[in-house]
């Protein structure tokens, strides 16, 4: 890679950091993931996947947070978007944000969170 | 996978702001199991024009490490706290993290209270529901809550309470009045 920005389409942009991890990708199909997105592993890994795939597959068996995800690998959350949107790209696992980001809870889970909350 | 797919867990996000040192990380390890979260953001995202970053390779990015802490309600209910700085630079953190948030908390300290302007312009502006905690430090002359109220120019709706955020029941406290603002919020929209 030289040292000028690489483009990888028109969309993307110049590429400023390039990641060996990710082969310099700072974008992908998963962007838009919200940090409180519920990630799970849905396929079977094939054998050639990287060690942070792995990683990934291996925290994802039970439902966990884009955000944890991040915590989990030690890796910023723009290098964890990058490989999750590759990883969902291949059938490896789900990203669902249905019960977050978009919406504001109901008065049935705030009051349940009060409740939790008190309870602390 | 060994099980069928449960439905997915209701993630409620809470945002704690405020100025540098005003007691944010501490807020949130009170009163949750606080990790490090790395946030790397490239700012060609960010408004800057292509052509700015001509010639410019690896520096175009900022590191921010976020206070991230976890409260499980309970199965499949979890409230993340996000503790980002306040200052206008970190705001392309906050679009992400107050989109869907339930709300937030702005901590305020009487010495400095100037530094939690743009956090609270922030959230006017956006219309999320926010409460403002002011951490009563050691030494710092006790004002009352309708003087920093005045102070702040805030609406009469707007919670203002007083905490110390060391103390895991006054940070419960804080986010209990949040939560309560916000359901209010909620109901009185309907
Ligand atoms: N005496 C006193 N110190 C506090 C209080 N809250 C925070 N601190 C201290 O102030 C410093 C800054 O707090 P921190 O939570 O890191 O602030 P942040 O920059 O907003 O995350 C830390 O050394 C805390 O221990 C308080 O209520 N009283
Ligand atoms: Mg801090």
């Amino acid at each position: 890679m030289s040292d000028s920005p690489q483009w990888f389409d028109e969309e993307a942009g110049p590429v400023v950091r390039p990641y060996a991890l990710i082969r310099g990708r700072t974008r992908s199909s998963g962007d838009t993931f919200d940090l409180v997105a519920t990630v799970r592993a849905i396929g079977d890994p094939p054998g050639e996947l990287g060690p942070e795939q792995q990683l990934i597959l291996r925290a994802a068996r039970s439902p966990i947070s884009v955000a944890d995800l991040a915590v989990e690998l030690d890796l910023p959350v723009g290098v964890v978007r990058v490989l999750l949107g590759d990883m969902r790209d291949h059938g490896l696992i789900s990203v669902s944000s249905s019960s977050a980001g978009g919406t504001r809870a109901n008065e049935r889970i705030l009051k349940e969170v009060i409740n939790g909350l008190r309870a602390l | 996978m060994d099980s069928v797919l449960s439905e997915d867990p209701v993630a409620l996000k809470i945002l704690v702001a405020g100025g540098f040192g005003v007691g944010k990380t501490t807020l949130v390890g009170s009163i949750s199991e606080i990790k490090p979260l790395r946030t790397e953001e490239v700012l060609s995202d960010r408004g800057i024009g292509v052509d700015d970053l001509d010639g410019v390779e690896a520096k175009n990015t900022t590191t921010v490490a976020m206070d991230f802490g976890r409260i499980t309600i309970r199965e499949g209910l979890v409230v993340y706290l996000f503790g980002t700085p306040g200052q206008e630079r970190f705001w392309f953190m906050w679009d992400e993290l107050s989109h869907g948030a339930l709300g937030a908390v702005v901590i305020a300290d009487t010495r400095r209270l100037t530094d939690c302007f743009p956090s609270l312009d922030y959230f006017e502006q956006r219309g999320t529901p926010f409460v403002v905690a002011v951490n009563c430090f050691d030494g710092a002359a006790q004002h009352s809550v309708d003087d920093v109220r005045i102070a702040l120019d805030l609406d009469d709706n707007v919670p203002v309470m007083l905490c110390d955020v060391r103390r895991r029941t006054s940070a419960k406290e804080v986010m209990i009045t949040l939560v309560e603002h916000s359901l209010r919020t909620l109901t009185s929209a309907n």
